[in-house]
């Protein structure tokens, strides 16, 4: 019993990234329908971002400071947050028009250049994450060990979302990204700014992932330019299963995807725990593709 | 139906003229060797730690006057990290540009790709890291200069049982690398057959970040040791997460831990950890010493596992060919002459020289190659004590 | 002669022409070529054949199918368990002969291979009943990595080893006679009734349904059509080179999309073209190998901006040709 509550609080410690990066994927779905296929190598840079910042103003180790720790995740968050909106104006806005296979097909390359330019950039070898919080072990009821780094990550995720959430239901820009979400052009008739809406879209998922990278590397303090290929594409299913759209729906898909993934390797495999993210989606698609929490999207004529 | 196939011949061509000119131009005052390795894709970082061993090896010759005043060149290729472009880059190697000897690959399954190629062409390839049994056994131009699965496997079991005296282990295996899988299945042979039980057997995938799922399931069958034969990338982070759900017990591994990243990433969660080691980087051996440091100041970090092996592997080759130098010079000269059956000879004189390798002083241990053409070097168990290696045994072959 | 006779008798002319064509040219290169360009032709026949299979399902039936490596590894790994398990049992043909003896073997091996590859397709073609665009696409790259994971832990292929011990057996030969076979049958299809059933389901998908023509089913017609020759190519690859799930990840999924979206989605030609350019090129930019992804992906990108219907177009999607 112990184990499964064990299981537990690590998927759901482990499912608020997945949830973080869902974000970025299903506002981007809502409002573009694109699968933004290079969100998880922005999940990547935003890790490598706080890498190259925590090691300039020495914020890890023996620096480290919750001042500092904060100085580090926003900056990270800044800077995806600018390279979402960039990649936007590049590479999305050009094809917005074209044929869904095309944008798919540009979101891929997008993925392949970050990956690659990380690999050259900022080199193959895995590198050290500094710690920007020394790590505490912390022993819950029922026996089960966490960390401090773990809680952290839960919080910190609850804390974004929440704030998400009233920016987007509470905020004029709020609505007005809900509003390009419903009819892109029925909201540029009402005057609404679409182009600024979807770049502010982009920049707010990136700023997300990033804080997603910042969580990871903070807990599992190894990352690699290759780091977001596996974690983009279960939030994506994750996304997927909470319904794509949904903002909330994310959230949930996320902890499912997580929670999910920790059962099946402690009582099926742990040699099929890639696998399982497919598997899910194959049945999510099959049984109810609207997903947990989603409106009936596709067309049934 | 011909004209519709005329863009086909065109790219052929294209591609036949921008072939031409890169295969004649050879110099004849120089030893070409080829190297492939992964340079890109996903096992990238392997790639490149073995082509700087080799680099360093090489520049440091030639900078000493090359092989008794010959120089020796080196062709490198990207083989992207798959098996099928490792025995494209070595058709290139040995049929273009026509080496006459090939450096190659760390993973086994690239070697076992490219080692036919080899074999065929009777061009002797030095593998630095490939530890199937199955690379060898190819043919007998194909050698390698590390230890085998069933040696290291066979010495950790030894290791876990009878110096630490433990006799319920765990196996963490990496599922997607073949020098895991391999190393896991000859460890627990030998465990067994030692009198050993494992009581868990689990699996990641390299590049992930999160083992907790799995060291939880672990954790729950109270093994005495976790034995994790994997790459260093993910043993730190392993070693992490089990002391954060407070399993303590010693972890051992092979020589993919080696890498100063290890403990970087690692750091204390590594205290009371073994592995397998090629070297011991406090040993004073000054070649030893040279090669770190030479490495750490060119590269900007000190040389994993496979860069010192790489190195070693640039050595035993060069050695061979300086020792064909001086016993059959005229076999020598044919070796820096065109593809002909004259060099053909020559490069059969050369694996003999190769095979014959016997306590050549490499930074990995003294290197002889026996029968199968496999390395024979002692293992060195080191145990990691405040952030310090230690040495703890040697387990002779 | 009747005219059924007399087509028949031609069919048969064309074929034996095809297998004189293979087995020429295998011979010029065997004896003008040094074996590394012999291997890139040999390469390229492959990648011809998966360029034109994938281009059935993309390009002329226009859904998105971004797994297609996952067809390849089934053909190359059920037809290397095939020759490696069955065929010693069967036909007491061992690993190491050679020569006409194991032209049937490898024919039937092919034929698993194929045939497995289908029923593979004829999986993942399923979905596509309620399944639109981009959630089919994921679906087919999910089926792709699921494929690779399976593999991955069957010891009895090997797994992460890799499956030592198949023979080599395929050559230029084959690889030819494969391509012309995959490019005859996809061409005499496109041009077929079928073939316009597929681009009406490409063109317009509603109106096709509208129209009555029953368009699942020719959505997994055309998975199971193109997994057969993907299939095919993979069993041919299996029985050239180190079979090793690395070979089959989604990257190399996405060097096939790369090479029918340069040749032009719905062009066959242009998939052919694709191929050979996208297999030759990289050989002779070796000296920019380190750059050669960072290339691709800008490759894309531009292509998809400024000409998605690449080099040649939907061609064979207007009337005639």
């Amino acid at each position: 019993m112990q184990e499964l509550f064990q299981q537990l609080a690590n998927g759901i410690a482990w499912g608020s990234i997945y949830a973080l990066i869902a974000l970025g994927y299903t506002m981007v779905y809502g409002i573009l329908r694109l699968i933004n296929f290079a969100h998880g190598d922005v999940y990547m840079v935003g890790a490598f971002a706080a890498y190259y910042i925590a090691s300039a103003t020495g914020a890890g180790g023996a620096g480290a400071s919750l001042p500092m720790a904060l100085l580090v995740l926003l900056g990270a968050m800044l800077a995806c947050a600018l390279l979402g909106m960039l990649i936007e104006l590049l590479a999305y806005r050009p094809v917005r028009r074209s044929s869904r296979i095309t944008a798919l097909i540009t979101a891929i390359g997008v993925s392949l250049f970050l990956e690659n330019f990380g690999l050259r950039v900022f080199g193959a070898d895995p590198k050290f994450f500094p710690q920007l919080i020394p790590p505490k072990r912390i022993m819950l009821a029922g026996g089960v060990m966490v960390t401090n780094h773990q809680i952290t990550v839960v919080v910190v995720s609850i804390l974004l979302m929440v704030a998400l959430t009233l920016f987007i239901q509470r905020t004029k820009t709020g609505k007005a990204m809900r509003a390009v979400a419903f009819h892109r052009d029925a909201a540029s008739l009402m005057g609404i700014p679409v182009n600024r809406i979807i770049t502010i879209t982009f920049a707010i998922g990136s700023a997300l992932a990033a804080a997603a990278g910042v969580l990871v590397g903070l807990t599992n303090p190894k990352i690699e330019p290759l780091m977001g290929i596996m974690p983009g594409i279960k939030a994506f299913v994750a996304a997927v299963l909470g319904g794509i759209g949904s903002v909330p729906g994310a959230v949930i898909g996320g902890l499912v995807m997580g929670v999910s993934e920790y059962l099946v390797v402690g009582y099926i495999s742990s040699t099929y725990r890639d696998a399982i993210a497919f598997v899910i989606l194959i049945l999510v698609l099959l049984i109810r593709p609207a997903g947990l929490l989603g409106r009936n999207v596709a067309e049934k004529v | 139906m011909i004209r519709s196939l005329r863009p086909w011949w065109l790219a052929l061509a294209l591609v036949l003229l921008l072939g031409l000119p890169t295969g004649c131009a050879k110099k004849s005052n120089e030893i070409v060797i080829g190297e492939y390795g992964s340079l890109t894709g996903t096992t990238a970082t392997f790639g490149i730690s073995s082509k700087n061993g080799i680099e360093l090896y090489l520049d440091n010759l030639n900078a000493a006057g090359g092989v008794g005043g010959t120089k020796v060149k080196v062709i490198v290729e990207d083989d992207q990290s798959k098996p099928e472009e490792a025995a494209t880059a070595v058709n290139k190697l040995v049929d273009q540009d026509g080496v006459i000897a090939v450096l190659g690959e760390v993973a086994s399954s690239r070697s076992m790709a490219a080692a036919p190629i080899c074999q065929q062409s009777g061009v002797p390839m030095i593998s630095p890291s490939s530890t199937n049994p199955k690379v060898t056994e190819i043919g007998d131009y194909i050698f390698r200069v590390c230890f085998i699965d069933p040696f290291q496997g066979q010495m950790i079991a030894k290791f876990a049982k009878e110096k630490l005296g433990l006799t319920k282990a765990a196996v963490f295996r990496d599922i997607k690398n073949d020098y895991s899988v391999g190393l896991a299945n000859y460890f627990t042979d030998a465990y067994h057959a030692l009198g050993g039980t494992i009581v868990a057997d689990e699996a990641y995938s390299e590049g992930d970040q999160d083992f907790k799922a799995q060291l939880t399931v672990i954790k729950s069958k109270k093994p005495q040791v976790l034995i994790v034969p994997g790459y260093y990338t993910e043993v730190g982070l392993i070693a992490r997460q089990a002391r954060e759900m407070g399993l303590d017990v010693p972890m051992v591994g092979g020589d993919g831990w080696v890498s100063d990243k290890l403990i970087e990433i690692g750091q204390d969660a590594l205290n009371g950890c073994y592995h397998v080691n090629h070297y011991w980087e406090e040993d004073p051996n000054p070649a030893i010493q040279k090669f770190v440091t030479e490495y750490k100041s060119r590269y900007n970090a000190k040389p994993d596992g496979l860069a010192a092996l790489a190195y070693d592997a640039a050595g035993v080759l060069t050695s061979a060919l300086d020792r064909l130098r001086t016993e059959d010079p005229a076999a020598f000269k044919a070796l820096l002459g065109p593809r002909n059956e004259a060099q053909k000879a020559a490069r059969a004189k050369l694996r003999d020289r190769i095979a014959s390798t016997k306590d050549y002083p490499g930074v990995t241990g003294r290197i002889t190659l026996d029968a199968a053409r496999n390395a024979v070097k002692p293992a060195v168990f080191v145990g990691i004590k405040n952030g310090k290696y230690e040495f703890v045994a040697a387990v002779e072959p | 002669m009747s005219p059924r006779k007399s087509r028949f008798a031609r069919g048969l002319l064309w074929v034996a022409a095809a297998l004189a064509l293979s087995l020429g040219v295998d011979r010029l290169a065997v004896n003008w070529l040094n074996p590394y360009f012999y291997r890139i032709l040999v390469l390229c026949g492959l990648n011809v054949m998966l360029a034109l299979s994938l281009n059935l399902v993309n390009g002329i039936t226009g859904q998105f199918s971004i797994g297609h490596a996952g067809f390849m590894a089934v053909g190359a790994y059920a037809s290397a368990a095939f020759t490696v398990y069955a065929v010693p049992q069967l036909f007491g043909v061992d690993p190491n002969a050679s020569g006409l003896v194991v032209v049937a073997p490898l024919f039937l091996a092919l034929l698993v291979g194929g045939l497995t590859s289908a029923a593979a397709g004829f999986l993942v073609g399923l979905p596509s009943m309620r399944l639109r665009g981009d959630y089919l696409a994921i679906v087919t790259l999910g089926f792709g990595e699921i494929i690779r994971v399976a593999i991955l832990n069957i010891d009895a292929v090997g797994g992460a080893r890799g499956f030592a011990g198949i023979p080599r057996r395929t050559d230029l030969a084959w690889v030819i006679a494969g391509a012309l076979a995959t490019w005859v049958v996809l061409r005499n299809l496109l041009r077929s009734y079928h073939g316009r059933a597929f681009l009406a389901i490409r063109e317009d998908e509603i109106a096709a349904e509208a129209l009555g023509v029953p368009t699942t089913r020719y959505k997994v017609t055309a998975f199971v059509v193109a997994a057969f020759f993907a299939g095919v190519a993979g069993a041919l690859f299996a029985h050239y080179t180190y079979l090793h799930t690395n070979s089959f990840t989604f990257m190399k999924s996405i060097e096939v999309i790369v090479m029918v979206v340069l040749g032009g989605m719905g062009s066959l030609l242009g998939s052919v073209l694709g191929a050979t350019v996208l297999t030759a090129l990289p050989e002779a930019l070796r000296f920019a190998s380190s750059e050669r992804l960072i290339i691709y992906s800008l490759l894309l990108i531009v292509l998809m901006i400024a000409r998605p219907q690449g080099i040649l177009g939907k061609t064979e999607g207007k009337r005639g040709k």
